[in-house]
């Protein structure tokens, strides 16, 4: 029974006896019919190659597969055909795609173990890294010739004055949202003079501070991670180190003084935006005029406040510097790493900076500055 | 060596330039280049650092759109094609990159699946041991095909580039400086693994290569880029008979006469 025909195809079958012919190209273009075709054979079949005009290795290979799985026997291949056929022979190997895993209860306590070591190294490396810095800086201590400036000094561009533009409008706007939410409570019992208590104690002592260090990690601690995790990956912190300088005091020195140092002054700006949204609300809302606005703050937001928010400030900055510089330094093998270490770098210092800002706010009003 | 040295009978070129200028700015790389690389030959580029040798591969397999001039590459123009019409002529070719490029997320069979699954509908089976066969060919050990690219040494990932550009059976091979950073024995391995590849395949092979070894052992014709364009095309002897002062330097240094030697 003649299933394909010759002229169409290119390929025949001849189930009667057994035999399946090859005409034309045997490529991979034809490899999924030629499978197919192969597979509604029989086992030991005669497959006939007297008519393959080309073939390339993956013709061979399917042919090759039929001789070693179905006992197929091959006639009528020319020199050419024979050697391609040794050739995927003497390459078969067996199958392996992705690396073994082991499943079920064994491999979910395995995968849990794998977890907790790598949490542990994780840990010991970032304190490991923070003894690193620490060192950085004594030594930049004793040998002064050896600090960096410039490299602060353009680091202090990007992290800060840069940064100036979006955290004075999102600050801006965020005082206008806390004025109108506090309004429209504080409104029920004509008590709507409050707001500007509201607007002038939430920014200074929480709000700005906590918006600009979680911008300031997205925007710089993600770029400190994948900054130096790039570097990494390209030898370049080997090549430092091979050539005596400390990669700590050339990448991480800068970054986390620029980091500490810009903090305070992008929250102290933060404060002001956010007052000056609260004051434009109150004023086109409220009908406050600007001066009695600020008279008000004056009156209500006691000096502790400010110094509750400015002194948080340098410390979320370093937090934010060494949680991005880690992660950089922590990349070993390629382009994916950078981009899991940066999530992370960002991930983790926003969630450690609102865990401090909580211990921050229990230890402040403890020591009396309510 | 013929009356047009550079250029090939029209028929025959698997690869036609004609015209070709590259240039970054101000900085020319190339000026009216000309060149014709024949079916079933291994071509070989050379050219001192800075003459252009990637920027003409890349201007040939469509990653750098060339200033000026022409491209044909297997019977059909290059330039200004749109991405549909390019994908018949991309499953034709396959690239081995400098740095072999492989794609770090995947391991090194999942590479080699890659150009299978975007041209194909096979069976995940055929597909696996395909990769396998090919990873094996390529000279790799059998536990290669799990492993990630960053696990992998210079040599391998070499080696692991190819079994890639390899996938699809490609009528055309580009090697971007395949020995480079290899020992002198992956390196001959590699060699006799072109050579084997095109006997058996009809590949023809676009080559480029700083390595003298592999110019003398594989290479059928070798084309000198210089001064902005192809000076000469020919097999070695017949370019050692030529009067240019950086042909002359190349092969008769005492490197060239090494390789001459064995």
């Amino acid at each position: 029974m003649v299933m394909a025909s010759q002229s169409i195809s290119g390929k025949g079958e001849d189930n009667a006896d057994h035999c399946y012919r090859c005409m034309g190209t045997l490529t991979i273009l034809r490899a999924a019919t030629t499978e197919r075709e192969i597979a509604a054979m029989a086992d030991g079949m005669t497959i006939d190659l007297s008519g393959v005009e080309r073939m390339d290795t993956v013709g061979a290979w399917l042919i090759y597969r039929a001789q070693r799985d179905r006992g197929a026997i091959v006639t009528g291949e020319s020199e050419k055909i024979r050697g391609l056929l040794a050739q995927v022979a003497d390459a078969d190997r067996p199958v392996r795609v992705v690396p073994h895993k082991r499943g079920g209860v064994l491999g979910g306590v395995e995968e849990l173990g794998g977890w907790a070591a790598e949490f542990g190294q994780t840990f010991r490396g970032l304190l490991g890294f923070f003894g690193a810095t620490l060192i950085g800086f004594y030594n930049v201590a004793k040998r002064p010739r050896r600090f960096r400036l410039n490299a602060v000094v353009q680091r202090f561009d990007v992290v800060g004055v840069r940064a100036l533009g979006i955290i004075g409008l999102m600050t801006f706007l965020i005082g206008i949202v806390i004025g109108q939410q506090g309004a429209v409570q504080l409104e029920q019992f004509g008590a709507e003079v409050y707001t500007i208590n509201l607007i002038g104690r939430i920014s200074v002592r929480e709000l700005a501070t906590l918006m600009t260090a979680i911008m300031v990690a997205g925007r710089s601690g993600s770029a400190f991670a994948a900054q130096i995790g790039t570097m990494k990956l390209t030898e370049e912190v080997d090549a430092m180190r091979t050539i005596g300088v400390s990669p700590i005091e050339a990448l991480v020195l800068p970054r986390m003084l620029s980091a500490i140092i810009m903090m305070p002054l992008l929250a102290f700006f933060a404060m002001m935006m956010s007052m000056l949204g609260g004051g434009v609300f109150c004023w086109l809302y409220l009908g406050i005029p600007p001066l009695s606005f600020i008279q008000t703050i004056r009156e209500v937001v006691p000096m502790t406040d400010l110094w509750v928010g400015l002194i948080k400030a340098p410390i979320f900055g370093f937090i934010i510097a060494l949680s991005g510089c880690f992660q950089g330094m922590m990349v070993k093998s390629d382009a994916e790493e950078v981009g899991q270490r940066t999530t992370a770098a960002v991930v983790q210092s926003i969630f450690m900076v609102i865990v401090l800002d909580a211990v921050f706010a229990v230890f402040f009003s403890s020591i009396g500055w309510a | 060596m013929s009356t047009n040295p550079i250029l090939a009978d029209e028929k025959e070129a698997v690869i036609k330039i004609r015209g070709l200028d590259n240039r970054f700015g101000e900085q020319v790389i190339h000026q009216d280049l000309d060149l014709d690389v024949r079916r079933g030959e291994i071509l070989g580029v050379v050219g001192g650092s800075g003459t252009g040798k990637s920027v003409l591969m890349r201007s040939i397999i469509g990653l750098q759109t060339p200033s000026e001039g022409q491209i044909d590459v297997l019977g059909e123009n290059m330039i200004g094609r749109e991405e549909d019409e390019a994908k018949n002529i991309r499953r034709r070719w396959g690239i081995l990159f400098q740095n072999g490029a492989l794609f770090s997320t995947l391991t090194v069979a999942e590479n080699v699946e890659v150009p299978l699954r975007e041209y194909f509908h096979f069976s995940q089976t055929l597909m696996d041991e395909i990769a396998s066969y090919k990873i094996a060919m390529s000279g790799l050990p059998a536990d290669a095909g799990p492993k990630f690219p960053a696990e992998l040494s210079g040599g391998m990932i070499k080696r692991a580039g190819l079994a890639r550009a390899l996938a699809l059976d490609p009528e055309l091979l580009f090697l971007d400086e395949p020995t480079a950073g290899l020992d002198p024995i992956s390196a001959q391995n590699f060699d006799e693994l072109i050579l084997s590849l095109r006997g058996k395949l009809d590949l023809t092979v676009f080559l480029i290569t700083h390595d003298l070894d592999t110019l003398y052992a594989i290479c059928d014709r070798v084309a000198v880029l210089a001064d902005q364009k192809v000076v000469a095309v020919g097999t070695i002897d017949q370019l050692l008979a030529l009067d240019h002062p950086w042909i002359q330097e190349y092969f008769n240094g005492p490197r060239g006469r090494a390789a001459a030697k064995a």
